[in-house]
């Protein structure tokens, strides 16, 4: 009912702005104001973008210190420093730009508003100043380019052979983690193999590597080590993201990807450094998979080496935890007895 | 005999509103207003089409942000509109929210900007600027539009599907898009939009075709390329990249219907979906993305180029002055228009691909900041020492500069991929797009439509109503877009229902709902665009003949130009359209139309050169 009174309302309204509007344009005519080229509305529009830039470079400045706090969270990873670095210098270079085309472009309104008796300049071009605002830009983009290059390479180069690897699986609409167990190897999956409790697939049947594998519901991962990620998606396309370590890779059915890094903080460390007791490194999707996917949520720990190796040695396999299914499966070279 | 013309033109404001007689052939209503093969009535009916479109476009914007801004308002007031797309609790359903989000993209990005902006302005302009009686194949362009129509009515009707329309983001991700189970937006609201887009592109092609077959064929005497004003270049390139661009989102859409219907693996490998593992193996669904983004970014382009090329008349126009650079100006869209197909992976740097291949599209993404750059340098030289009018498509024009600024060189930070990594997928990239492309492109075609209204309808728009609307969405784009920079950089994703979920994002509460309501009140402030449009189309003040004192050819017709748009022998052109605020010239501008001969005071010694060559241009 609500709805229908908006509509009638609506209707009235501008019923009445229209008449309104029909008589304001005819005592328009009447006064007859269209007979000069520009009317005073010209210096109001011209000086607006003067208020406009004041009032709106005012906000962004009051803004950004404001909020501070609340963007770019900090940086735990290694890599994170540098791109942390590269974002506000090249920050530092657009906003300059931004600002003096800005100048230009709302004081040049009141300056040369239009006046009867003046002319505009002729002056069709400058090959001196074609090129130089051809040749200043290419450079500061070269520059930006290789250094931007360098801080990509070294991120995206092979990961060191001295590494902790967590593979993890992003599925609807959850995360699956998986760690390596004793023998440090991370045994093979196969598609084909996962059903409601083996949701990762886990090829028992083809790789023995899997029995000490364990499928923790938290990621623990050790301060000033390697960390590999090893990233798969089971149904649909998701996207791996630690907003605090800079790291963002998606996961892709049918074509694992990788993304590797050294976290530089505990959680215990950033808990003191942001002042917030429950703080929580988190791992989120960013690639649009479904109605779940603003609530995959992930938790991840940054332990000191020893007690990240302490963690590491309690977990317990999956397929100890899971022995009736390893039952099922019926492999003949396998003895339920032997696994604990 | 076409000086003569432009001279009556010139001082008689007012002359005779007598259209009528200058029919040749009596059109009933079916031939004039619905199958038209007139490029000014198909011109127009892109514009209403997509101006339609935009309100649908603009108000699912307005829904997703009631949920983004207010999270916690019960939306039970909506329940007449959206029925069951309410959870009991009122609130927006979380799969029609990201089908409301896919819808605003698919619509705003192809129908309101490309058909809305491209359809309408190549369509009215290039036959009327190059001195054309219409578009090579009016048949050809009648068709143009229909398909779009046929295109629109698919996927409007996608809307009020049981399953809900495509909801996988405007890009149809797969496998996401491909799988029925992921979603039941990828049931049949996706085959929906498949065959929809695949309408559309053939529409777009036809158009394309046409745009540039008159352009090359079609033009009057002494049009040659050099003459033609920067509208037509941009127009001309435009359809140059749709061309080339739109028939691989075709193949892409293609592959996408197999493996949607026929079992084919193009996009699809070891998944298991459903309690069920599928039997695809072997198909990549980055090659999707590949494909997608060969369209996908040149579509940039193809959205901004005409925007830029009806501000560069704009600017010049009412700067009273010539473009500065003109030369420089086509250099550089043709620069960008290379470039165009050669970045799109810079959509894709943290997908998986290789790390190498990321650094080559990184070059050459940051190398297309610099005909960007000088385009935007140029827009403000012609501003400078001009004599501005502001007309409301002078200010629009320059909110586009503004707009293709800020939002460009934020470009410069996501093209680089170290630093994509991290603002990939997050509000960062919405603020950047919807800037440099969403609002400088509105920006654009909302200038040409308060530029060249009084040309399409015969009457001028109110313009202190064009005032008020010009800084109500200025304001406004600014006030919505801006902040999501701070977003952003704080790594909210986007196409999320909510953030609270996280820690990292549980914050920027209030700058959510600054920026919903500044959307609100920027749709509302629409609404007076919308009520001026229409009601000017009929009771607006008759147009003089030429009402900005521009020089391109369009202002020669009659103020009711009808099909063959000029009576008589088209005019001959004799200089370029930038001849304003000329040197000892007595008027601030001269008419394309007028020859060298009649201009001795002003001339330049290789103009006088010209006057010999004149007569062999009749």
């Amino acid at each position: 009912m609500l709805f229908v009174y908006l509509i009638v309302g609506g209707i009235f309204i501008v019923a009445l702005l229209a008449l309104v509007y029909r008589i304001l344009s005819l005592i328009d005519v009447a006064k007859n104001s269209e007979s000069k080229r520009v009317g005073f509305s010209n210096t109001v529009n011209a000086f607006l973008f003067i208020v406009f830039f004041v009032v709106g470079f005012g906000g962004i400045a009051w803004y950004s210190g404001i909020a501070s706090e609340n963007y770019l969270p900090v940086s735990a990873s290694d890599h994170g420093l540098l791109t942390d670095r590269l974002f506000w210098i090249t920050t530092a270079i657009v906003f300059v730009a931004f600002f003096l085309t800005h100048v230009l472009l709302f004081f040049a309104p009141f300056l040369f508003r239009f006046q009867e008796d003046r002319k505009a300049l002729w002056f069709p071009h400058s090959n001196k100043l074609e090129v130089a605002w051809t040749v200043v830009p290419a450079i500061v983009l070269t520059v930006l380019v290789l250094s931007g290059y360098k801080v990509w390479s070294d991120i995206t180069s092979p990961a060191p052979k001295d590494r902790v690897e967590v593979e993890i699986m992003g599925k609807q609409f959850n995360w699956q983690v998986r760690y390596a167990g004793k023998d440090g190897v991370i045994g093979k999956y196969d598609f084909r193999k996962i059903d409601a409790t083996n949701a990762m697939g886990m090829d028992f049947a083809n790789d023995k590597a899997n029995f000490d594998d364990f499928t923790p519901n938290e990621i623990h991962i050790p301060k000033g080590k390697n960390v590999l990620l090893k990233i798969r998606a089971r149904d649909v396309l998701h996207s791996v993201f630690m907003p605090h370590f800079r790291v963002k890779m998606d996961a892709v059915p049918g074509m694992p990807t990788s993304f590797w890094f050294v976290p530089n903080k505990t959680t215990a460390e950033m808990r003191t450094e942001t002042g917030k007791p429950d703080f929580n490194y988190e791992l989120a999707c960013t690639e649009v998979c479904g109605s779940g996917h603003f609530a995959m949520k992930f938790k991840i720990i940054v332990d000191e080496p020893a007690e990240y190796e302490k963690w590491y040695a309690s977990q317990e396999a999956w397929a100890v935890s899971n022995k009736d299914y390893i039952k099922t499966l019926n492999l003949k070279d396998v003895n339920l007895a032997d696994l604990k | 005999m076409a000086t003569v013309d432009i001279q009556a033109h010139h001082h008689v404001d007012n002359h005779g509103d007598h259209h009528e007689e200058h029919h040749e052939h009596h059109d009933t209503f079916v031939t004039k207003y619905i199958f038209s093969i007139d490029h000014k009535m198909i011109a127009k009916q892109f514009l209403v089409t997509g101006l339609l479109w935009a309100f649908v476009g603009g108000t699912m914007s307005g829904l997703f942000r009631l949920q983004l801004g207010f999270p916690n308002a019960s939306l039970e007031w909506l329940r007449p509109l959206l029925g069951g797309w309410l959870t009991d609790q009122g609130k927006l359903d979380q799969e029609f929210y990201l089908a409301l989000v896919t819808m605003h993209g698919t619509i705003m990005v192809f129908f309101v900007l490309t058909a809305g902006l491209s359809g309408t302005f190549s369509n009215f302009l290039i036959p009327l600027q190059v001195g054309a009686r219409d578009m090579a194949s009016g048949f050809m362009n009648m068709l143009s539009y229909w398909f779009f129509f046929a295109s629109g009515v698919l996927m409007f009707t996608s809307i009020f599907i049981e399953t809900g329309p495509a909801s996988g983001g405007w890009v149809i991700y797969p496998p996401l898009s491909a799988l029925p189970q992921a979603m039941s937006g990828s049931g049949l609201g996706m085959t929906m939009w498949l065959m929809s887009m695949a309408l559309f592109i053939v529409s777009s092609l036809l158009g394309g075709i046409n745009y540039i077959t008159t352009i090359i064929n079609l033009r009057t005497n002494g049009m040659s390329f050099t003459k033609m004003p920067l509208t037509i270049w941009a127009f001309f390139i435009t359809a140059i990249i749709g061309v080339l661009s739109f028939p691989v989102l075709l193949a892409a859409a293609l592959l996408l219907i197999f493996d949607r219907s026929f079992g084919t693996s193009f996009y699809l490998s070891e998944i298991y979906i459903g309690g069920e593992a599928l039997s695809n193996v072997g198909g990549s669904p980055i090659l999707f993305q590949h494909l997608f983004w060969f369209l996908g970014h040149p579509e940039v382009y193809i959205v901004l180029l005409p925007a830029l090329g009806i501000t560069s008349e704009i600017i010049a126009t009412n700067s009273r002055k010539p473009i500065f650079g003109y030369r420089a100006m086509i250099g550089s869209m043709l620069g960008i228009m290379v470039l165009s197909f050669i970045v799109w992976a810079h959509h894709m740097f943290v997908t998986g691909m290789n790390p190498f291949l990321g650094s080559v599209f990184m070059f050459l993404t940051l190398i297309i900041a610099v005909p960007s750059a000088v385009k935007a340098f140029n827009y403000i030289t012609t501003l400078w020492r001009g004599n501005l009018v502001f007309t409301p498509a002078m200010l629009f024009s320059i909110g586009l500069v503004s707009l293709f600024i800020s939002g460009g060189v934020t470009g410069i930070i996501l093209g680089n991929s170290a630093l994509d990594i991290q603002l990939h997928d997050t509000y960062y990239v919405v603020a950047h797009f919807h800037l440099v492309m969403g609002s400088a492109s509105f920006f654009g075609m909302m200038a040409g439509i308060y530029h060249w209204f009084p040309k399409m309808y015969g009457r001028m728009m109110n313009d202190k109503l064009g005032y008020v609307h010009f800084w109500i969405t200025f304001v406004g784009v600014y006030a919505v877009f801006f902040p999501m920079h701070y977003i952003g950089i704080a790594g909210f994703p986007r196409r999320y229902y909510s953030w609270t979920n996280f820690d990292f994002s549980n914050s920027f509460v209030d700058l959510n709902m600054f920026i919903s309501i500044a959307a609100f009140v920027t749709l509302f402030g629409q609404l007076i665009f919308a009520f001026n449009f229409f009601y000017s189309m009929f009771k607006g003040r008759l147009a003089p003949a030429n009402p900005w004192r521009s020089n391109t050819l369009e202002w020669t017709t009659d103020r009711f130009p009808g099909h063959g748009n000029w009576v008589g022998e088209i005019p001959t052109v004799y200089r370029w359209p930038y001849d304003y605020s000329k040197p000892n010239s007595a008027e601030d501008f001269i008419p394309q139309t007028v020859p060298f001969s009649e201009t001795p005071e002003s001339n330049f010694d290789y103009e006088n050169e010209m006057i010999a060559l004149e007569k062999e241009y009749k």
